[in-house]
């Protein structure tokens, strides 16, 4: 029995980061189409600037204590949101409809950040220590669940619930979605679509910073942490159906339980061969994925 | 006509360059003579991290070498390669440095697949490394000086150390790359030998941040002892994810091959406060050439650096090219390696008196057990008397009955 609750929370931890590191991924390439290799970097720009509010933290006050990570949270989000827009009015807002240009020139992006990111913090690992509330875990009879993970889990349940209610019940959603499905239209209705365009990545970008503050308690912070993530995030937005959050949430959720079920009984290699084979297998029957989504485009491939 | 005179001026230009680089040490004035050495290391990608404490170390010595007065009367000077972290990326500069740059000493490499795949390049060119980091033997190039612990110089002692405190179940953990399967084959071969039993065996993936899964086989295999050979970021996860569930050296005792001082302050010394490790030095290992070492160290690269294993053991590695060279007479390769074979060349190392053994090119060196402390260094808790190197394991009879042979 405890064996049973231990999967299965170590399932749904694994697949909440899965899902928490592909959210952002789901808005930008899901959405809007965007193949954006630097994704990971937005992830790893997240986690150190967990690390940078650590320092300052220490430096100010003598230790870190539990306030820097709170305040973290929303200083990482800011600044890979600033640094997402920037980048799409720079870059990606002349390669819409390009694909693999856009795929090219962003994995050429994510090489400068890792390279800066190697120039300002040292190639050595950092370390983000947890904040106090979230050191340990609780022991529930035979079972312990680790404050880190529960917390995890809360993260990702909130976020999905902020975006959810961004994209369905705001005017911004409203707009942003009108964009996404049909712009010639929403921009005869007086959308500006190039501002909903930016919004819209930095959201996208924010979202990974705020999964890099969550990654960055989970192990060491370097300037390719976010590389560990990149092709697991595009697996589950794959997965799950291009452009479609419920489907995003699933499809984290499948990877997540299947690699830690397959990996309880084979090793941590194999458990990996055997995920991207049921993905492969899976979408040999599904082509676009758990939840296609349908639409009257014309101009989709 | 033309195209004539510029092709021989070519050519006498070449052969000249070419005395020029043969004769090495000496073709200048007696004042400033020179002998040039390569250094091959990662200085970019995963294993930067690791290799820029040992190149560090060597361009240390390098510099009291010079200092003093050099290496027969020469001073000393490198070049640098960057291997990149890429086995292919060292095969080519190993190259380009042997081969093209004329330089017939190189100090360098860290993984094993990088040394195996520079390994062919100095039988080849008939040139010699000098590789500084422990590893999983069962190599012996003649053309290697190794000058890293052997695994009867870290693993087997370590092993041999855990039995006798009374461990029974042993659980292997391991990246899943050449070192940790090899010491693991070793290890079981050992742990059966005596009467004991390895409860289970894991290898995590290289870039692996989840070991939640891991960590429930471990749980469910109830060892009291945890061998560990992960390396790189692989120890940073394990260790802060055995934390989230409340682990201390209390509840899994850990005892790993590949942490060093380097690792301790990468991942917090109140994460593996108490845990065991086996190497041959320490920063903490007190002899008067150590004290020296730490405070060279520390004065040339900042106070906030500290020394480890395999940088004594790179810093070594310069001191003994230099005695070899004196004792040959020569920068030649041959004459190095003869004088290196007659047995003898040694060194006062900041680990103790080091020498290497002229049949296998390792190091006779001793062993020392550690446990990390609160302020992130790691003092003794065991040590042996120098240890003959023994890469092949061939005088250990559990070794040879189980049939141990390399993996390639």
């Amino acid at each position: 029995m405890a064996d049973i609750v231990n999967t299965l929370f170590n399932g749904l931890s694994l697949g909440s980061i899965y899902l928490l590191v592909a959210l952002g991924l789901s808005i930008t390439f899901g959405l809007m189409g965007v193949i954006n290799m630097a994704h990971g970097e937005f992830i790893m720009i997240g986690a150190y600037m967990t690390y940078l509010m650590q320092q300052i933290f220490v430096a100010v006050f003598g230790k870190s204590g539990s306030l820097y990570y709170i305040i973290a949270i929303p200083f990482a989000f800011l600044v890979t949101f600033f640094i997402g827009c920037v980048m799409e009015k720079v870059l990606i807002a002349r390669l819409y409809g390009r694909k693999m240009d856009s795929l090219l020139a962003t994995w050429g992006i994510s090489l400068i950040l890792q390279q800066a990111a190697r120039s300002i913090f040292g190639s050595q690992g950092v370390n983000v220590n947890a904040p106090d509330f979230l050191k340990g875990g609780i022991k529930i009879g035979p079972c312990t669940f680790a404050y880190n993970r529960i917390f995890i889990i809360t993260m990702v349940s909130m976020c999905l619930l902020v975006v959810w209610i961004l994209m369905n019940k705001s005017s911004f959603g409203a707009q942003m979605r009108a964009t996404m499905q049909n712009r010639p239209m929403a921009q005869c209705m007086g959308i500006n679509s190039k501002r909903v365009d930016c919004i819209t990545f930095a959201l996208g970008s924010g979202l990974a910073g705020v999964a890099g503050c969550s990654i960055a308690l989970l192990g060491s912070v370097d300037s390719t942490v976010g590389q560990n993530y990149i092709v697991y995030s595009f697996m589950t937005v794959v997965l799950g159906g291009v452009g479609n959050l419920i489907g995003t949430v699933i499809g984290a959720m499948i990877i997540g339980f299947s690699s830690i079920f397959v990996e309880s009984y084979q090793s941590a290699s194999i458990a990996r061969a055997i995920v991207l084979l049921i993905i492969i297998v899976f979408l040999q029957f599904k082509p676009k994925g758990l939840f296609a989504i349908r639409s009257r485009i014309l101009d989709e491939e | 006509m033309r195209k004539e005179i510029m092709r021989k001026t070519t050519a006498v230009i070449l052969a000249v360059t070419m005395i020029f680089s043969l004769a090495g040490c000496g073709s200048k004035s007696s004042k400033d003579k020179t002998v040039e050495v390569g250094l091959l290391h990662s200085m970019t990608g995963a294993m930067a991290i690791s290799e820029q404490a040992v190149l560090d170390a060597e361009k240390l010595a390098i510099k009291e070498i010079n200092e003093d007065g050099g290496v027969l009367g020469c001073q000393v000077e490198y070049q640098e390669e960057d291997g990149a972290s890429d086995p292919a990326t060292f095969a080519t500069k190993a190259e380009k440095l042997v081969d093209q740059d004329g330089i017939s000493t190189v100090f360098g490499c860290w993984t094993s697949s990088s040394r195996k795949a520079v390994k062919s390049i100095f039988e080849d060119y008939d040139a010699l490394l000098f590789y500084p980091v422990q590893y999983e033997g069962m190599e012996s190039s003649s053309n290697i000086v190794y000058t890293g612990a052997a695994p009867n110089q870290q693993i087997v002692p370590a092993i041999e150390y855990l039995i006798e405190q009374g461990y029974t179940k042993f659980f292997l953990l391991g990246s899943d790359y050449v070192f940790p399967r090899t010491a693991n084959m070793i290890i079981t071969a050992q742990v059966e030998a005596a009467g004991l039993e390895v409860v289970g065996e894991e290898y995590a993936d290289m870039d692996q941040t989840d070991f939640s899964a891991i960590i429930s086989k471990i749980e469910e295999a109830k060892p009291d002892i945890i061998i560990n050979t992960l390396n790189g970021t692989g120890n940073v996860s394990f260790f802060k994810q055995m934390s989230e569930k409340n682990y201390t050296c209390d509840d899994y005792m850990t005892m790993s091959f590949s942490i060093a001082e380097e690792e301790v302050a990468t991942i917090g010394a109140d994460l593996l406060k108490g845990h065991m490790v086996s190497w041959n030095y320490y920063q903490t290992t007190d002899t008067e050439k150590n004290k020296d070492f730490v405070a060279a160290y520390k004065a040339e690269y900042g106070e906030d650096r500290v020394t480890s294993d395999p940088a004594e053991a790179a810093y070594d590695a310069v001191y003994l090219w230099k005695a070899a060279c004196e004792e040959a007479g020569s920068f030649e390769v041959d004459d190095v390696l003869a004088a290196i074979d007659k047995g003898g060349i040694s060194f006062d190392a900041p680990e103790g008196t080091v020498t290497i053994d002229g049949d296998n090119q390792h190091l006779v060196k001793p062993v020392r057990i550690g446990q990390v402390a609160d302020d992130g260094l790691i003092y003794e808790i065991f040590s042996t008397d120098p240890v003959d190197p023994d890469p092949y394991l061939e005088s250990y009879d559990w070794a040879v009955k189980a049939g141990i042979k390399p993996l390639e």
